[in-house]
């Protein structure tokens, strides 16, 4: 067993061929990721215990001849935004940095109901603010392709611990691109369902109406089969949706000839870059494999940075306020007056990042400014939706780039937190909109630095999206150009 | 300045016209919270009655009860407001320590209710108030700065009333003094409690008020600048809190001085209001929509179910039992006072046929007996039925209403009906003429001189001879056939 390279399947069998136990395979996870943790901190604790516990539930059931579910036995890390009942969970924050959940997210009730065996919590940027991962009051991850290099975030150490090998999948959030942007780093697929798809009960509030829960996986299959454990209504989320899960492994036919795909000529101007030549190979892959392609145009897209940040400084400012000291959180111990209690507790608890987020939202929230930003970015937000019904309505799937560069080094753009929030346009529409997006790997750089193509399609079209995306994977990606 | 002492003379107060509005928090009366399945229950230990969601625990979500949105469209519709059918809750945000989210979960620019009024009686006066909203919102926890051993030291938090219903009613601008606002608060809890949607005890904390006052030169349109009187705790407060803050206003602009926006709280000790912020302090509340609740849906099938199960409102109620049963309007108002005693008198009315006698029992020997036992209507010992079979004896004729009075403790104090004691304790009237012909004989025989009288031409001496034969069965003697017995033996 080649813990680094197992996958779903490849775990099935092995447990079927009884190769192996599901309990060789948690140790083997626990011990790989803790040897190969200090070189990218990319996970914030082993949950050992609890690992042990559901590998050797797995193995009792299927020792009964029972069905131990779809991810029986499978290593997951969890980002450490999702609560884990018992298990600490720190939002990468200095504020909870002692707080122990009562409950579990419903994505973890499920994913541990599927027989998933939880091995870590990931590291990621403070409540999921940033685009590095060098916003955790934990210190930054290491990209484990380049140690020298950020693996992207926010939810950069669940992207690392999948390309490093220490858990076959893993759980991030995505609210601007959290998602596809380290799985773009770190060369492996990342998935952004769409919104309501899986429930955010659980998943500590960013800004809520941009929130997403979603998978990474170390090819297509393995992304898709976690989403489609975690999926479904919940009652314990008002915004989850009723739509019923498709088998999304039904619909990875590996054909995807007269598929329309619209490549949006707004996120290709200028371009000039080796991440820019990925993609467009990765287009010519997909038009050798059959695929229509045509260009499309989404207006509204100039307009996206400045309302996304809007919208998710608003969300945050208030969904932040619960952090004052009075409860799980860390409280400041020189507060003489209730004030100074919120006030030193705030100061010393959050990082620079989440501060100029409460700041910014609590401004654009402010009484005489709400008309001139919060309510008029959520009617830019529409005309992004609009704008994507549009194409939507023309083609199956648009196919862009992740990111305008591939991972960049440690330190590279902290100081410049504008080039920061820059980084994100491509990702965040498909966000604003609520549709679903992916990123999936599409070569590398000279300087073998992962580059991934992004895929959105309509809402609830997370089927299409996979087909469209593994039939690439299985040709080669770009290699198939 | 005191309370007590006028602060502007009469005629001064007269140039000036008072504009009130009143803000009145109610919880509803749901057996669980509005975001979560905790039960809503008061007295449990601190910090029992609570869960991830209303302690708010990072990642729980609300999700809105069902019930809670029947209860409010009730109240809508109690207090005359348009439903919306489509509202939207909205994010108050503030620091509390007892306050878990750091933001209530309220209903800003579209409330579940709009648009309402309520009716009130004031000095033989009607009057309508108008209600701009009804909105939906949880209730905040409480913080608890005395009765332990180091209260000098902490404040505690017990956080079990945290996301109990509430709804909030604002009335318009329309209120102009403090016994129409006490008016308008006991209409309001009055047709809360007949709908069942809260017992509006206020000692519970179940109803609550802020007022917003200002005052005006009369005639003028303009408004004054207000301040707001917060949390005041009891209907009588209000009234003394809006006296005490008119003349406050108005002798503050007689002197020179300026009215300043601001948040005050009313004494009621020294019966005063003083200033508890100033609007430089006063909160922005940022208001934006909640994104992790859907817009609540209100469809028209679901509203008429709704209106379905509405009971009649104390306004139609009064109405009606002026116009059905012929009682006076001060009469129905008593009688309207809770749902239970208008369902008492109607029972009551039912049972005797007489409905104008059965309302004076209720309100005056039953409501005397509940007022002296401190009980509920409900838990009277006579029943409605009981009550009613009394009455109908008067009517029929078989006991005076002297005997009613004297059977009704009786039944007051063993709960058994009318008859039954009367069979008890040989109360029934006589009405059998051969055993009255005996006693009237007898009396007769032992009063020749009035007899006499009588046959003289002095025919009134009639009522001393009754009353001789009503002394002689003990008060059982049915008085009308004494006196026809009489008379046709004297004749």
């Amino acid at each position: 067993m080649d813990i680094a390279k197992l996958t779903i399947e490849g775990i099935r069998a092995g447990l079927k061929a009884k190769q192996f136990t599901a309990r060789e395979v948690c140790e083997a996870a626990l011990g790989f990721a803790g040897a190969e943790n200090p070189k990218t901190n990319a996970y914030l604790l082993l949950s050992a215990e609890r690992a042990r516990a559901a590998a050797d539930a797995v193995d009792a059931k299927l020792a009964r001849g029972e069905d131990a579910g779809a991810l029986a036995g499978v290593p997951v890390a969890v980002k450490d935004v999702i609560v884990t009942k018992g298990v600490r969970t720190t939002c990468g924050s200095r504020m909870l940095e002692n707080f122990v959940p009562p409950y579990d997210a419903t994505a973890v009730q499920r994913l541990e109901a599927a027989g998933g065996v939880i091995i870590g919590k990931a590291n990621c940027d403070e409540f999921a603010m940033g685009s590095s991962n060098e916003n955790s009051a934990y210190g930054p991850v290491r990209n484990p392709v380049d140690l020298e290099r950020v693996p992207g975030g926010s939810s950069g150490g669940s992207a690392a611990v999948v390309a490093q090998g220490t858990a076959v999948v893993s759980l991030g959030s995505d609210t601007g691109g959290s998602i596809r942007q380290p799985a773009s780093f770190c060369g492996v697929v990342g998935v952004t369902p769409t919104y309501g798809r899986v429930s955010r009960y659980g998943l500590v509030a960013f800004a809520s109406s941009l929130d997403h829960i979603g998978p990474f996986g170390r090819n297509v299959k393995d992304a898709a089969t976690l989403l489609e454990v975690i999926a479904g209504r919940d009652e314990m989320d008002a915004t989850s949706a009723f739509a019923p899960v498709p088998r999304y492994g039904e619909a990875m036919t590996g054909d995807v000839r007269g598929m329309k795909i619209g490549l949006p000529k707004e996120y290709f101007a200028g371009l000039a870059s080796e991440t820019g030549d990925l993609i467009m190979r990765g287009v010519e892959a997909l038009k050798k494999l059959g695929c229509e392609v045509r260009e499309v145009s989404l207006p509204a897209t100039e307009w996206a940075i400045s309302c996304y940040y809007i919208i998710c400084t608003a969300e945050a400012s208030s969904n932040l306020a619960r952090y004052d000291g009075v409860k799980y959180t860390m409280r400041s111990a020189d507060a003489k007056t209730l004030a100074d209690m919120y006030r030193n507790t705030r100061g010393d608890g959050f990082g620079a990042e989440c501060k100029r987020r409460i700041m910014l939202g609590t401004y654009v929230l402010s009484h005489g400014y709400y008309d001139a930003y919060y309510l008029k970015a959520q009617r830019v937000r529409s005309l992004i939706s609009q704008d994507f019904q549009k194409a939507f309505g023309e083609v199956d799937a648009l196919i862009t780039p992740v990111s305008p560069f591939p991972a960049f080094k440690l330190g590279e753009k902290l100081d410049d937190p504008l080039a920061m929030y820059l980084s994100d346009i491509y990702t965040i529409t498909g966000d604003l909109a609520g549709i679903p997006c992916m990123s999936v790997p599409c070569g590398a750089t000279a300087a073998g630095l992962p580059v991934g193509m992004q895929i959105l399609t309509n809402h609830f079209q997370e089927g299409p999206m996979f087909r469209l995306a593994e039939a690439f994977e299985r040709a080669g990606g770009v290699a198939g150009a | 300045m005191s309370s007590t002492e006028l602060m502007v003379p009469a005629e001064v107060f007269a140039t000036y016209e008072p504009v009130i509005g009143l803000e009145v928090h109610v919880q509803l009366g749901t057996n669980t919270k509005i975001y979560c399945g905790c039960p809503t229950g008061f007295g449990a230990p601190p910090n029992t009655n609570v869960c991830p969601v209303c302690l708010g625990m990072p990642g729980a979500l609300p999700v809105l009860n069902r019930s809670v949105v029947e209860y409010a469209v009730k109240a809508g519709l109690a207090l005359n407001c348009t439903v919306r059918n489509e509202s939207i809750f909205a994010r108050k945000n503030y620091f509390y320590p007892d306050l878990p989210k750091g933001y209530q979960i309220s209903q800003y620019d579209r409330p579940v209710a709009e648009h309402g009024f309520i009716d009130i009686f004031v000095n033989e006066t009607h009057k309508r108030i108008g209600v701009t909203r009804a909105h939906l919102e949880d209730d905040a926890g409480k913080s608890i700065h005395d009765g332990y051993r180091d209260s000098d030291l902490y404040t505690y938090v017990d956080l079990n009333r945290t996301g109990t219903p509430l709804i909030e009613i604002v009335s318009e601008p329309d209120i102009r003094n403090s016994d129409e606002a006490y008016a308008y608060l006991t209409e309001l809890k009055q047709l809360m409690q007949f709908i069942g949607v809260s017992e509006c005890d206020m000692e519970k904390g179940q109803l609550r008020c802020d007022a917003n006052v200002s005052v005006r030169k009369r005639g003028a349109e303009k408004f004054g600048t207000k301040a707001e009187v917060k949390n005041v705790n009891s209907f009588r407060f209000v009234k003394l809190a809006l006296d005490y803050e008119i003349q406050r206003q108005i002798a503050l602009i007689e002197s020179g001085g300026k009215v300043v926006q601001e948040t005050r709280l009313y004494s009621p000790d020294t019966g005063e209001t003083y200033s508890m912020r100033s609007k430089e302090a006063a909160h922005d509340y940022r208001y934006f929509p909640e994104p992790d609740l859907l817009p609540l849906r209100i469809s028209d099938k679901w509203l008429g179910e709704i209106r379905s199960t509405m009971p009649e409102l104390p306004p139609a109620k009064r109405a009606r039992f002026v116009e059905q049963y012929g009682i006076r309007e001060y009469d129905a108002q008593v009688l309207t006072l809770t749902r239970e005693m208008s369902e008492y008198f109607e029972k009551a009315a039912e049972v005797s046929g007489d409905a104008r006698t059965a309302a004076n029992w209720v309100m005056g020997d039953l409501a005397g007996a509940l007022k002296a036992e401190g009980k509920e209507i409900t838990e009277s010992p006579v029943t409605a039925e009981k009550l009613g079979e009394l009455v109908a004896l008067i009517k029929k004729g078989e006991i005076s209403g002297k005997l009613a009075k004297e059977i009704f403790p009786k039944m007051w104090s063993t709960g058994d009906g009318a008859a039954a004691i009367m069979d008890r304790e040989g109360l029934r009237q006589i009405s059998d003429t051969s055993a009255l012909d005996a006693i009237v004989d007898e009396v007769l025989a032992k009063n020749p001189a009035q007899v006499e009288q009588y046959k003289g031409g002095k025919t009134t001496v009639i009522g001393f001879l009754v009353g001789q034969v009503m002394k002689a069965s003990r008060g059982q003697a049915n008085p009308q056939m004494v006196n026809e017995l009489l008379k046709k033996k004297l004749d």
